[in-house]
C-alpha cells in the first residue's frame, strides 16, 4: 500500500464530477447532498448554494429537500455518531432505558450533539437487526443486547 | 454470456455446491462449512468465530477436505453466531472463537458431532441437524431459498442454485404476456405491505404505450421489527436484480431503479456489487444473454424517510424530490416514475418471481390459502425465544408460529399478544392464538399481514404504551402534506401521553376513536390512512389497560410510570 492522501481531495473530486453529471438536473438533488454529506459530515452553506446553482434547483427547493429527510444536518456532526435503534423490538426489550442513560450522560437530548462536539446521539427507526434487540450502533459499530449498564464502558471507548 | 455459456457454469458451479444439496460431490470436500455472516451474527461476532475456523482447519491440515463459507442469514439470529456443517446439516449455536477447536477436531476430523453446541429445546430435547429443528420444520422457503446456504454475492453459488434460469426460460421462448399471465397465475400479492395482486399490476403497465417505461424495487424497509428485505438484499441480490429484468422484458421496460434506505449499507453494498458482476458477465445491460432484450438497473439511496416506502413517495425521493405521497389515481402503472408507466414491487414480491416463472403459477398457487396464495417471511421478535427470520406457507396458525417456530415466550412468562403489521397493523390476543394467518384473517381480527413484522409481547408489556409508541413512530414519520395526518396523530398521540402519565379523563377513548375514524377516512396515503390501527386494534382487545390507566391511575403491567396513589394531579 501506498502512501494514503489525508486530504479529502479524492471525495472533493467525486463530488465535482457529481456535480458534472447532474448540471441543470434536478433529479440529482438527493444523490449528490448525500456525496456532499458523506465528505463534509453534514451540508455546509456554501455547498447548498453551490448545488442549487449547478442542478439549477431554487436554494429554497435544496432546503426544503435538505430539512425533509432525517439522513441530512445543517449543522456539524460530532467526532462519534451513536445510534440508538427505537424500533419495536428493541422498545419493547428495553430501549427506552438505555436511552435515559445516554442523554443523562451526554448531557444532551436525543437529535443533538454535545458542546465538545464529542458525540451526536440520534434515534433510529428499526435497524433490522431485532433479532439482537436492543442494539446501539456508534460509528457504524454495532453493540447488541444493550442495557442501561453497559453504556459508560461502550462511549469511552470513543475519545 | 449467452445460453450455452450459462449452462456450462451452472454445471460447474452446481459440482462445487453439490454436498450442501445431499448429492455425492465430485470433489475432494468432504464437509462445508457455513458460517453466518447476517448483520445479527456479524455484530455479535462470527468474524472472529470464522477466523478461529480457518485457523483450526489450517492447523488440523484438513484445509483440502474442507471447505469454510460465509453465507447470508440463516434465520435464527437469538442464536448467533450460527454455523452449519454440511452434507449431514449440523447446526452449531452461539459459536464461540474457542469453540471453534472442538467442532474441528472432534466432528470434521473424527465424525463425532459436538452435542453441546446444537439447539437445546425448551423440553432439554437436542435437535442436532437442521432437519430435526422444528426452528424450519413448518417452514417453506421461497423468498429466502438461498438465504444461509450461498456465499452472498457469488454470482456462481447463485447460478448454482437455478439462478438466471427463470430468466433463460423467459428470454428463450416466452412471450411477455406469458410472463405475465404465470405471474397471475401464481396469486402473488404484494408483500410489501398493501397486498395487490402482483400480475394484476404487470398487466396494468404492459397494456400502457409509451416511449419509456421504468421497473422499481421498494427496498425502503422502514416498519420498525421488519428485516425481511434487508436480508434479501443482503444475502441474495442476484435474486432480486433478475427477477427484475424479467419485470423489465414483460413489461416492455429498459431501465430499473433499486431504491435501498440508507440504515442498511451493507444491503446496499452487496446489491452494488451484484449489480456490477452481473454487468460484467453480460447479464444485465445491452443484449443479455445475447438477445435484443437490453435492461440496466440503478440504485438509489434512501435519506431515512419511513413515508418513502409509500410508493408515490418513493418514486418523488428518486427523481430528488421531498418524499411526499401524491393523490392516486393516477397509479404508478399509468404516470409513475418521471410520469412514465412503471412497476413497483416490494424487494420479498421480487424475489419471489423466478420461481414462480421456473415452476410456474399453478405450483406458487398450491400453497398458502384460497385467497392467499404462496408463502410470506415473517420477523419474529420480542419477547420470544427463537427470534429471526421465518418463511411460512400462508395458513399456518398463528400458534404453530409462536409454540412451535418460535419456541414459546421465554422466562416462564405469558404470551399476551402478536403485533402484526408494524405501525399500520394491530395486536392479535391470546384468545384468537388458533387463527390461521393469512390476509384476511388479520384483516377481520383488525390487523394486517403487512410487510410481516410480527412482535411477540408478554404480560410485562403494557398495551397502552405499546399503541403510543406506535403512534409515536408515524406521528414522527408524517411528512406534513396532509392535515389528519399532520395533526389529527399529533392529537391522539397527545391523549395517549396523557393516559400513559396517569392524567387520562373520561371521554378520551370516545375521543381517540372519534379522531382514528377521521383520520382513516381522509389521510392522504397509506401512513396516515393505516396510522391509528394500533390504537383502535389495542381499543378492541384491551380496553381494560386503558381503563386502569384511566380511572384506576393504574398500569397493569407496571411500565408506564403513574402519580402515586391518592395525589391529584
Amino acid at each position: 500500500m501506498g502512501a494514503e492522501c489525508k486530504c479529502n481531495c479524492d471525495q472533493e473530486k467525486k463530488l465535482d464530477a457529481l456535480f458534472a453529471q447532474y448540471k441543470g438536473n434536478s433529479n440529482g438533488l438527493i444523490v449528490v447532498m448525500a456525496a456532499i454529506q458523506e465528505v463534509h459530515g453534514y451540508l455546509p452553506k456554501d455547498f447548498l448554494v453551490k448545488t442549487a446553482e449547478e442542478l439549477g434547483v431554487p436554494l429554497s427547493d435544496v432546503y426544503g429537500v435538505a430539512t425533509f429527510y432525517a439522513a441530512f444536518s445543517l449543522r456539524p456532526r460530532g467526532r462519534h455518531c451513536v445510534n440508538l435503534c427505537l424500533g419495536t423490538a428493541c422498545y419493547v426489550k428495553g430501549a427506552p432505558d438505555v436511552q435515559t442513560i445516554l442523554e443523562q450522560e451526554m448531557g444532551i437530548k436525543a437529535g443533538n450533539t454535545t458542546e465538545d462536539r464529542r458525540f451526536s446521539l440520534d434515534l433510529v427507526r428499526c435497524l433490522g437487526a431485532c433479532g439482537i434487540a436492543p442494539v446501539l450502533t456508534v460509528n457504524g459499530e454495532v453493540y447488541p443486547r444493550m442495557t442501561a449498564e453497559k453504556v459508560n464502558e461502550i462511549l469511552a471507548k470513543y475519545e | 454470456m449467452n445460453f450455452a455459456e450459462l449452462e456450462l457454469l451452472r454445471a460447474t458451479a452446481k459440482e462445487s455446491i453439490k454436498l450442501r444439496l445431499g448429492e455425492e460431490p465430485s470433489d475432494n470436500f468432504k464437509y462445508h462449512v457455513l458460517v453466518c455472516g447476517g448483520t445479527g451474527c456479524l455484530s455479535i461476532g462470527c468474524q472472529n468465530t470464522l477466523d478461529a475456523f480457518q485457523k483450526a482447519v489450517d492447523s488440523h491440515g484438513l484445509q483440502d477436505s474442507v471447505k469454510v463459507v460465509v453465507t447470508g442469514c440463516m434465520g435464527t439470529c437469538e442464536m448467533g453466531p450460527v454455523i452449519t456443517v454440511f452434507p449431514e446439516g449440523y447446526y452449531y449455536c452461539r459459536v464461540q472463537p474457542e469453540d471453534a477447536e472442538e467442532i474441528v477436531s472432534s466432528h470434521l476430523k473424527n465424525g463425532k458431532f459436538v452435542e453441546r453446541l446444537c439447539y437445546h429445546a425448551a423440553d432439554g430435547s437436542v435437535q442436532a441437524r437442521k432437519s430435526d429443528m422444528t426452528f424450519f420444520k413448518k417452514q417453506k422457503r421461497n423468498a429466502l431459498r438461498n438465504c444461509g446456504l450461498i456465499s452472498q454475492t457469488s454470482l456462481e453459488e447463485y447460478i448454482a442454485m437455478d439462478g438466471y434460469k427463470a430468466l433463460a426460460k423467459v428470454l428463450q421462448g416466452m412471450s411477455p404476456q406469458q410472463v405475465v399471465d404465470e405471474v397471475k397465475k401464481s396469486g402473488l400479492r404484494g408483500r410489501g405491505g398493501a397486498g395487490f395482486p402482483t400480475g394484476v399490476k404487470w398487466q396494468f403497465v404492459l397494456d400502457q404505450q409509451a416511449d419509456q417505461k421504468y421497473i422499481v424495487c421498494n427496498g425502503d424497509e422502514g416498519d420498525p421489527g421488519a428485516f425481511m428485505d434487508r436480508s434479501v438484499l443482503e444475502d441474495d441480490p442476484y435474486s432480486v436484480i433478475e427477477a427484475m429484468t424479467i419485470g423489465g422484458y414483460a413489461v416492455g421496460a429498459s431501465k430499473g431503479f433499486a431504491y435501498i434506505r440508507l440504515e442498511y449499507p451493507r444491503a446496499i453494498d452487496h446489491y452494488n456489487k451484484a449489480l456490477c458482476r452481473a454487468r460484467e458477465v453480460g447479464l444485465l445491460g445491452n443484449n443479455i444473454l445475447g438477445t435484443d432484450f437490453s435492461f440496466d438497473i440503478e440504485i438509489r439511496v434512501g435519506a431515512g424517510a419511513f413515508v418513502c416506502g409509500e410508493e408515490t413517495a418513493l418514486l418523488a425521493s428518486i427523481e430528488g424530490r421531498r418524499g411526499e405521497p401524491r393523490p392516486r389515481p393516477p397509479f404508478p402503472a399509468v404516470s409513475g416514475l418521471f410520469a412514465k408507466p412503471t412497476v413497483i414491487n416490494n424487494v420479498e414480491s421480487w424475489a419471489n418471481i423466478c420461481p414462480i416463472i421456473i415452476n410456474g403459477g399453478d405450483w406458487y398457487a398450491s400453497m398458502g390459502t384460497e385467497k392467499s396464495k404462496g408463502t410470506k417471511v415473517f420477523t419474529l421478535a420480542g419477547k420470544i425465544t427463537n427470534t429471526g427470520l421465518v418463511e411460512i406457507p400462508l395458513g399456518l396458525t398463528l400458534r404453530e408460529m409462536v409454540e412451535d417456530i418460535g419456541g414459546g415466550v421465554p422466562d416462564g412468562k405469558a404470551f399476551k399478544a402478536a403485533q402484526t403489521g408494524g405501525p399500520s397493523g394491530g395486536c392479535i390476543p391470546a384468545a384468537y392464538l388458533d387463527t390461521p394467518i393469512d390476509y384476511e384473517n388479520l384483516a377481520a381480527l383488525g390487523s394486517i399481514v403487512g410487510s410481516g413484522g410480527m412482535i411477540i409481547v408478554d404480560e410485562g408489556t403494557c398495551m397502552v404504551d405499546l399503541a403510543k409508541f406506535y403512534l409515536g413512530f408515524t406521528q414522527d414519520e408524517s411528512c406534513g402534506k396532509c392535515t389528519p395526518c399532520r395533526i389529527g396523530t399529533k392529537r391522539m398521540l397527545e391523549i395517549l401521553e396523557r393516559i400513559t402519565k396517569g392524567l387520562g379523563k373520561e371521554g378520551d377513548l370516545e375521543l381517540l376513536v372519534e379522531l382514528a375514524n377521521s383520520i382513516k377516512a381522509s389521510a392522504l396515503c397509506g401512513l396516515g390512512q393505516t396510522a391509528p390501527n394500533p390504537i383502535l386494534s389495542t381499543l378492541r382487545y384491551f380496553k381494560d389497560e386503558f381503563e386502569a390507566h384511566i380511572k384506576d391511575k393504574n398500569c397493569p403491567a407496571g411500565v408506564c410510570k403513574m402519580p402515586r396513589k391518592g395525589l391529584k394531579s
